[in-house]
């Protein structure tokens, strides 16, 4: 039984209108239906972050958020931050503190990490760790991860003064 | 894991939900963020046939302060309680549980509603809304009810919501000026569901002075001896008592684990 319903919404700063099973999950939309491969999937039910994008602007887990409930709101991936400035800056430290290996964390984590950034600019290091254990990276222990997003931190706040 | 198949609608009106939850020829389910019912789906643990969204009514999303208490919608998200974007009638106790729910991209789109109604003992909402002596208005068919968040658990994912009913909205009664709070999760890692949580509200202007010894596999247990509270009482053997015909009566491991989250959560209301 099939109960396609029709949704319109904004993926990565572009109008789309598609036919949609409620059934199925913002991140199956966005890699089989509109070839946006960059976010992952990892665990499927809310844990490992992998899936991480933002709607509306606020990080979400595309993985237990139904396509159709995003009718009539903005979706925005990891592909749509190319020309984000504090994603830039994040993928420029996630390199230089080698805070990635596989790389198949990593999409979630820069969308959890610029949340990082713009919502906590003070954050310590204690702090960058519990606003990002909802990622997990089975591949760099963290400190990577922690040390990227602390020299993103500091060079804003350098840059304030 | 996918889903099963299921047909969805987004009323805007709570009396349009509330008809399609009556709905007595299907299996209807009402959904708000789907952070708890989402995993659920996707591990086909619940198998609907109907998705009733109600984030998009609007009465459901509002927060207000009315006289002494603070009327919570149920589709208000952890993340709007965490910010404080309110009049908060508790002194900084919502927005600081909120903060320790699971994850930012969890709190953006999970609601107290959803939480409460989902009734996972190791729930935030669940242990800091049976200690604040909150209670859940519950909306169905014959019209509103209001129930103690204490009595309205039952159990493990069991709650008093009759079918057709939906949570409406919480009345969280305001702290008085020299109230003490106090909260301990045993967690090992940031942001995963407790393995044990104790909570103390301690409000001598109100007569209050109340524990709650929660995540314990099944409905929280309320604690108002004072010799738990204010005196030596928080030892592994009342405890054992206290939790007696609870599925972790009788083991010691977990009767102590829950003894040191009440402990540490008396510690900072008397510090």
């Amino acid at each position: 039984m099939t109960h396609s319903k029709t949704i319109t919404l904004t993926v990565n700063g572009k109008a789309v209108t598609a036919a949609v099973e409620p059934r199925t999950h913002l991140a199956d939309f966005l890699r089989e239906r509109q070839l946006l491969t960059g976010t992952h999937l990892g665990c499927e039910h809310g844990v490992c972050g992998a899936c991480t994008i933002l709607i509306d602007g606020e990080p979400a887990r595309s993985c237990i958020t139904l396509a159709v409930a995003c009718d009539g709101h903005a979706v925005t991936t990891v592909e749509g931050l190319d020309g984000d400035p504090v994603a830039a800056d994040l993928r420029e430290a996630f390199s230089t503190e080698h805070g990635l290996q596989c790389g198949f964390c990593t999409p979630g984590m820069l969308v959890s990490a610029r949340d990082v950034v713009l919502r906590r600019p003070t954050a310590d290091d204690n702090q960058i760790r519990v606003e990002m254990s909802g990622n997990l990276c089975r591949c760099t222990g963290y400190v990577g991860i922690v040390n990227a997003i602390r020299r993103v931190l500091d060079a804003r706040k350098t840059a304030a003064e | 894991m996918k889903a099963v198949g299921f047909d969805y609608e987004r009323p805007t009106a709570l009396d349009h939900a509330l008809e399609l939850l009556a709905r007595d020829d299907v299996s209807a389910r009402a959904v708000a963020g789907a952070q708890s019912l989402g995993p659920m789906l996707n591990l086909r643990l619940a198998q609907p046939d109907l998705l009733v969204d109600i984030t998009h009514i609007a009465e459901l999303r509002q927060i207000r302060r009315e006289d002494g208490t603070l009327r919570i919608g149920a589709c208000v998200t952890h993340a709007r309680l965490e910010d404080g974007d309110y009049d908060d009638a508790t002194r900084g106790v919502l927005p600081a549980v909120a903060a320790g729910i699971a994850y930012r991209a969890v709190r953006n789109r999970g609601t107290i509603g959803g939480s409460v109604a989902h009734a996972d003992p190791a729930a935030d909402w669940i242990a800091t809304l049976t200690a604040l002596g909150a209670d859940v208005v519950v909306a169905g068919p014959a019209g509103r009810r209001a129930v103690p968040v204490s009595d309205f658990v039952l159990g493990v994912f069991e709650t008093d919501l009759q079918p057709g009913e939906i949570i409406a909205e919480f009345r969280v009664p305001a702290l008085s000026e020299r109230a003490r709070w106090g909260y301990y999760k045993v967690c090992r890692k940031a942001g995963e569901f407790s393995h044990a949580t104790g909570a103390v509200l301690v409000d001598p202007a109100r007569g209050v002075s109340r524990a709650v010894i929660a995540a314990a596999s099944g409905r929280p247990v309320v604690v108002d001896d004072p010799e738990v509270i204010h005196g030596n009482g928080c030892r592994p053997e009342r405890i054992a008592d206290l939790l007696a015909g609870t599925p972790i009566g009788g083991d010691a491991f977990e009767v102590n684990t829950h003894t040191v989250a009440l402990k540490r959560a008396i510690a900072q209301v008397t510090a």
